[in-house]
């Protein structure tokens, strides 16, 4: 289909990390959504320390992303980052919020609901502020002469806003059956029913927002309703009921680590199925892969390091959660 | 509201608040995790309590630290590319792949340890806990390593070529990453980083030595460590900052003739201006009181070495003096009182005073912020020193930002005003707190009275109520 070139592979690579950086942070967002749907004291706490020990290596992924956009495909960091200018500063700060939210939430009695609402709304912004950025990025971004050349609101749309919004759900999700596989007792009870209705919102937004793809631009439409691409239509639904099914089981059946998995795979798929509409831009209608892919020397230069690290730093992490794992026991602490 | 200013000049003021709020932690951080490893590595050899007990102490202050530094370097990564766009285009090719490099070597190497570190000890034993806390501590140098080779380029450009699309393209890798600059950027950083968290870990020791309300084996130590390490590192730092000078007078003249206060050529030897108003528009030095040819002594070692002032530069190639002029100035001061901290302790711990001297700990109290503003003023000398390139003589600020309107920019800088104070004030304040804690004074069994959150990804028994009562 295309021959294996150095702009492809990269092109997969930071597909492949910010698909990482999703899942993963993804969940430990989801937690900080649901924070407030819980009472506070013992069972926020036992929320937290469930992803306390993985979530900063969880946001390196976010860190890769950029910092290997920059690298492999300068043009398209230099002109999609002004282009979602306020979205991202909005997750930024979120992230900022959230993310010293796990310390200082320990550090106070009186403050700490302080903590608490930082944490909510830092991971909610942080998390509608990506939706929205994927939504205006489906949109396309207008760019003349290397630079940006659109307005600075020109990602807000009704569209964005329903991807932003579906994410939020969706991490919700994530989030909800983390907490089903890692908890135990009243928080997992709470997170089951949680992921019921976050899976029937998922599932429902996922509709609203494959439904509308195909009418932003004529060449998504082309992808999805025309043969041979028209196969992937049928196959990647069916692959998402599939895993809803899974889910299903999982929380009928108790078995606690099948719904996390089955949400896994269903924003897997979501994510295929947007590389599907991309392909082979990665500036939907303004920038190929092969345009936007920075001098040789640079593709080579990286690749390297990262062929030989991202096993290494795959193997550590999943020690990291190794370590980590099973339920957690509310009673005995580490000491 | 911002109609008056231009978009460059918000973009340079927010990435400045930025990077400066930034580095504070790092400097910290890259210190305090070579710190704890030591301190894991004697607790392991000697199974001594006490350093057990500090590792446990210092690991809570660093928990605070190292998430205010991930939030703000997260922030850093993506503002390259939101206000400097024309920037990350342009340079994107060079600096990107060194960056990536950051993240593969250091930032997952430090998260993904940092759990194991913070919350693993009971889970995983004391071996493998001490490996964990070394991996963080190798993971910020290596950390330091890359960024400093970016910013060195910067400074030193080498190793490249320019394309059509006025991108710069790598040729030697090998020439890009040791610059010219990088090796003294790099040891004076370091050594930067190590000097700060000593100070600051003197000052707590010190701190609690002056209460006497703990006589612990706990503030001994770290107070005693504190001060071996000012004494051994202040003098290599003095050292190696000098060399820098004469990196920087070597690579960007202009920085040092700025830095000096030197607006006219020196040819036959020029003074060291110890006190004086720089003025950049009339071009002279106000109120000068300065010691006549020191200044050429120190950076060609000759009496009548010649030195080339500003004014041999055209104003638009020129660093604003104004700035760079004084924090240089405060810079160096810190560094010869820190060498003076070292040497008052060396001559008290002669005598066995160390630990009853209160002028002495009164001093490393009033030292132990000094460290930050010396990195401060370190960064704002090179950076402004810089100016008004990005790329020293390469490539404009004026011409390396984004097109962003002065409304978006400004908006922006006032929402990371306002959030970074407060959120980064509350972490001050509550690593104050955690400072504040006599919980040296453990010294059986940690379990008892142990620190905050004692290492548990559980809920810890009632985290505040400290021997102080503090809440």
């Amino acid at each position: 289909m295309f021959e294996l070139d150095l702009a492809f592979i990269w092109a997969a690579l930071i597909a492949f990390a910010v698909l990482a950086y999703v899942i993963l942070d993804g969940f430990d967002l989801g937690v900080g959504i649901l924070f407030p749907f819980f009472p506070a004291g013992k069972q926020r706490d036992l929320m937290m320390n469930s992803v306390a020990p993985v979530w900063d290596g969880n946001e390196t992924w976010l860190v890769l992303g950029g910092g290997g956009l920059m690298a492999v495909f300068p043009l398209v960091y230099a002109t999609v980052l002004p282009a979602l200018y306020v979205p991202i500063i909005a997750m930024l700060l979120g992230l900022v919020f959230r993310g010293v939210a796990f310390e200082y939430r320990w550090r106070t009695h009186r403050g700490r609901w302080v903590w608490d609402i930082a944490f909510f709304f830092g991971s909610l912004v942080a998390s509608l502020a990506q939706g929205i950025a994927l939504g205006a990025l489906v949109q396309g971004i207008a760019i003349e002469n290397r630079e940006y050349a659109g307005g600075w609101w020109d990602w807000l749309t009704p569209f964005s806003v329903v991807t932003g919004l579906a994410l939020v759900v969706g991490y919700a999700l994530l989030g909800a059956t983390w907490l089903n596989m890692k908890t135990t007792d009243e928080v997992r009870d709470r997170a089951r029913s949680f992921a019921w209705f976050t899976m029937l919102g998922t599932l429902a937004l996922i509709g609203v927002v494959s439904l509308w793809t195909p009418f932003v631009d004529a060449i998504y439409f082309e992808r999805w309703f025309r043969f041979p691409t028209m196969i992937f239509s049928i196959v990647v639904p069916l692959a998402i009921l599939f895993c809803v099914w899974i889910m299903w089981q999982g929380l009928q059946q108790e078995r606690d680590a099948w719904p996390f998995l089955a949400a896994l795979g269903i924003f897997i798929l979501c994510y295929g199925g947007i590389g599907i509409s991309f392909y082979p831009y990665i500036v939907p209608g303004s920038l190929t892969i092969e345009e936007a892919a920075a001098p040789e020397s640079s593709l080579k230069f990286l690749l390297v390091g990262a062929v030989i690290l991202i096993p290494m730093i795959l193997a550590y992490t999943a020690y990291a959660y190794w370590v980590f794992r099973g339920k957690i026991d509310p009673e005995s602490g580490y000491h | 509201m911002f109609e008056g200013f231009d978009a460059t000049f918000l973009a340079r003021l927010q990435f400045a608040f930025t990077v400066s709020f930034h580095i504070i932690f790092p400097a910290f951080s890259i210190g305090l995790a070579s710190y704890l490893t030591v301190l894991n590595g004697l607790h392991l050899i000697t199974g001594k309590p006490v350093y057990r007990s500090l590792f446990d102490y210092w690991k809570t202050i660093f928990a605070v630290a190292f998430g205010m530094g991930v939030v703000s370097g997260i922030t850093m990564s993506y503002q390259f590319g939101t206000n400097w766009s024309v920037f990350s285009d342009k340079t994107g090719p060079v600096l990107g792949p060194m960056m990536g490099y950051e993240v593969l070597t250091a930032f997952f190497l430090e998260a993904g340890f940092l759990g194991v570190m913070l919350f693993g000890r009971e889970r995983v034993g004391e071996k493998l806990h001490f490996f964990a806390t070394a991996m963080v501590g190798l993971g910020t140098l290596i950390s330091a390593t890359w960024i400093l080779s970016v910013n060195s380029w910067m400074q030193t450009p080498a190793g490249y070529s320019i394309n059509e699309a006025g991108q710069f393209v790598p040729e030697d890798w090998w020439a890009i990453i040791f610059n010219p600059s990088f090796p003294y950027r790099f040891v004076h950083m370091v050594l930067a980083a190590y000097l700060t968290t000593a100070l600051v870990v003197g000052g707590v020791g010190a701190l609690h030595l002056l209460r006497r309300d703990v006589d612990t084996p706990g503030a001994k130590t770290m107070f005693s460590m504190a001060m071996w390490m000012a004494v051994a590192v202040s003098p290599i730092q003095i050292f190696a900052g000098d060399l820098h000078g004469l990196n920087t007078l070597e690579h960007q003249p202009a920085k040092v003739a700025a830095m000096e206060g030197h607006y006219d050529d020196h040819p036959d030897g020029a003074p060291l201006i110890l006190f004086g108003l720089p003025d950049d528009e009339e071009e002279t030095v106000h109120y000068e009181i300065g010691i006549p040819k020191l200044s050429s002594l120190i950076l060609t070692h000759e009496w009548d070495g010649a030195l080339r002032g500003l004014k041999s530069w055209p104003k638009d190639e020129r660093p604003p003096a104004e700035l760079i002029f004084w924090t240089f100035r405060i810079m160096v001061a810190i560094g010869f009182a820190m060498l003076a901290l070292g040497l008052w302790s060396l001559w008290a711990r002669w005598r066995g005073h160390l630990y009853e001297e209160p002028w002495l700990h009164r001093a490393a109290l009033f030292m132990s912020p000094m460290g930050f503003v010396a990195v401060l003023c370190g960064w704002i000398t090179t950076e402004v020193g810089r100016q008004p390139f990005t790329v020293y003589g390469l490539l404009r600020t004026v011409e390396s930002s984004s097109p962003l309107d002065a409304p978006a920019v400004g908006t922006s800088l006032l929402a990371f005003i306002a959030v970074y104070t407060a959120v980064f004030g509350a972490g001050t304040f509550y690593i104050l707190r955690l400072m504040n804690r006599p919980a040296l004074a453990i010294t059986g069994p940690v379990d008892q009275d142990g620190p905050l959150r004692s290492g548990g990804i559980m809920p810890g028994p009632s985290h505040e109520k400290d021997a102080t009562g503090h809440v």
